[in-house]
């Protein structure tokens, strides 16, 4: 980490911060098209068609109504977390992208904590909602600040206790070094990913991973039919495009790690001429990546929404003993293999 | 380089550690205390232990402080509590209690083994703590996990209560 300060690649370094930033960014904002047409499809709608071919101009649309809509801040807000709760979600969202390996080279930094680095980060995004909710001083967001945060907690604990498991096989916390383990094949062909190893893992943390990011059938921060719109129903303009975008970044985020760690990250057959074996590795990784995005979005446009009191049952009395049961079960097969 | 960064998060960590006292909304307490674990758990990285300082963020700042705001907010106390004279008594405790402590910590800095090589980043790896934890520290890493296991028994006994 203080090594890069001293190394004279520092231009290096920019250009990947500014292509993985600047690419993470065009993909959120895409993102919503992509949900918006895709839910539109299972309900039988077209989506959006209107701005550009297949819509394909909408987020931009978007983005410039957020910027000259009127930015509210309520008469009783506190005024000074009300401006800082959006920025407080968006900054750990996007920097947890620093640390996750897009391709072999195509990371700004490998740390060797990394994956530890984007729990410690990630857990600090709740503050966003916790803060924006209570300095709206109004009784949903409130609400929808509360719920947020105790699910929030509660569900961290099934997804950190579901990685403990791969992280016995892998033996490291680099991400990078996480993926590298994963390139082997079984009889030629089969690829060694976690997702085989540890399928029990795999399904507590991508649920836990739905609740984590607060999004349907998990989105009881926001439910609404309930809360308006939860911890950020009194946020507009760019200020509401902000809590948007962190939710976003946070969905890619996971599933990001999903692909990594089950999914061998950037591996993948790489063939043809050489300007293109130094590209699939991330076309590989963008489309595991996509995949689960899909899976979030046909989720939120199939599963009905969970009761607040089914939520907390399902977290503290099924996912949790789950994932602690898996990792006794994971230590001893590792025991056993090691003796 | 690293020591403009290191004054710059030291003045943060202490500047949120004044700003926790001076406070008297508990809510802005809690949240200077946020921002002054983080400031820590950076210098923790200057100093290579990186498991550290990531473990810093996520045990306190992530999970402790986050109930600590939870419950502030639920309760929502008022900007001036009533109770603080019938606290008054506490700070004859307290004063010897924050000596001690002094000491403790006066003490513990001067017999430290400077020796400690921080420029590899070998001694703040998660194996090498991991290793000292179940090796040379293994009855206070026991007793410490008994201690945890007590106060979540008394937890659930006290939420039982209610039931």
């Amino acid at each position: 980490m203080i090594e890069y300060l001293k190394d004279s690649d520092f231009l290096v370094l920019l250009l990947k911060i500014v292509v993985i930033f600047g690419g993470v960014m065009g993909v959120l904002a895409y993102l919503t098209w992509l949900e918006r047409k895709v839910i539109a499809r299972v309900q039988m709608r077209p989506g959006p068609t209107r701005v550009g071919p297949f819509g394909l101009l909408q987020p931009i649309a978007d983005g410039l109504k957020f910027l000259f809509k009127e930015d509210v801040i309520p008469t009783n807000a506190n005024t000074f977390l009300y401006v800082a709760a959006p920025v407080v979600s968006l900054i750990p969202a996007l920097l947890s992208f620093s640390v996750i390996p897009f391709g072999p080279s195509l990371q700004v930094t490998d740390l060797g904590v990394g994956l530890l680095f984007i729990f410690a980060i990630t857990s600090l995004g709740v503050y966003g909602i916790v803060l924006g909710g209570w300095s709206s001083n109004s009784k949903y967001p409130l609400m929808g600040a509360m719920r947020a945060s105790a699910q929030m907690i509660s569900y961290e604990l099934s997804l950190t206790l579901s990685v403990v498991g791969v992280l016995l096989i892998a033996n490291t916390l680099s991400l990078a070094q996480l993926v590298v383990a994963q390139q082997r094949t079984w009889l030629g062909f089969i690829p060694r990913w976690n997702i085989f190893l540890r399928p029990i893992a795999f399904l507590v943390y991508v649920i836990s991973a739905v609740a984590e990011t607060n999004r349907l059938p998990f989105d009881l921060a926001e439910s609404e039919q309930e809360l308006v719109a939860g911890g950020h129903a009194e946020y507009s303009s760019l200020k509401f495009a902000m809590f948007m975008l962190a939710e976003y970044a946070n969905m890619v985020t996971v599933s990001a790690l999903a692909a990594i760690m089950f999914l061998g990250g950037w591996g993948g057959p790489a063939f043809g001429p050489g300007w293109l074996q130094a590209a699939l590795p991330t076309v590989w990784f963008l489309l595991k990546v996509s995949v689960f995005i899909f899976f979030y979005v046909l989720m939120r446009a199939t599963v009905p929404r969970f009761r607040y009191d089914q939520l907390m049952k399902f977290g503290w009395k099924f996912l949790l003993p789950l994932s602690l049961a898996n990792i006794v079960l994971t230590s001893l097969i590792v025991a056993i293999a090691a003796s | 380089m690293i020591q403009t960064l290191f004054f710059f998060f030291a003045a943060i960590a202490v500047g949120a550690a004044i700003n926790v006292l001076v406070q008297k909304h508990v809510l802005y307490s809690a949240l200077s205390l946020i921002l002054m674990l983080t400031a820590v758990s950076v210098l923790f990285i200057l100093l290579r232990a990186d498991f550290l300082a990531v473990m810093q963020v996520i045990v306190y700042a992530g999970a402790i402080m986050v109930l600590f705001v939870f419950v502030i907010m639920l309760l929502n106390l008022p900007q001036d509590e009533d109770g603080a004279d019938r606290l008054r008594w506490l700070k004859f405790i307290g004063i010897p209690l924050g000596l001690f402590f002094l000491f403790l910590v006066v003490a513990t800095l001067w017999n430290v083994e400077s020796s400690v090589d921080t420029r590899s980043g070998i001694s703040g790896s998660p194996l090498a703590i991991g290793r000292s934890l179940f090796t040379d520290f293994l009855l206070p890493f026991e007793a410490t996990s008994l201690l945890i296991l007590i106060a979540l028994m008394g937890a659930v006994v006290f939420a039982k209560k209610d039931l």
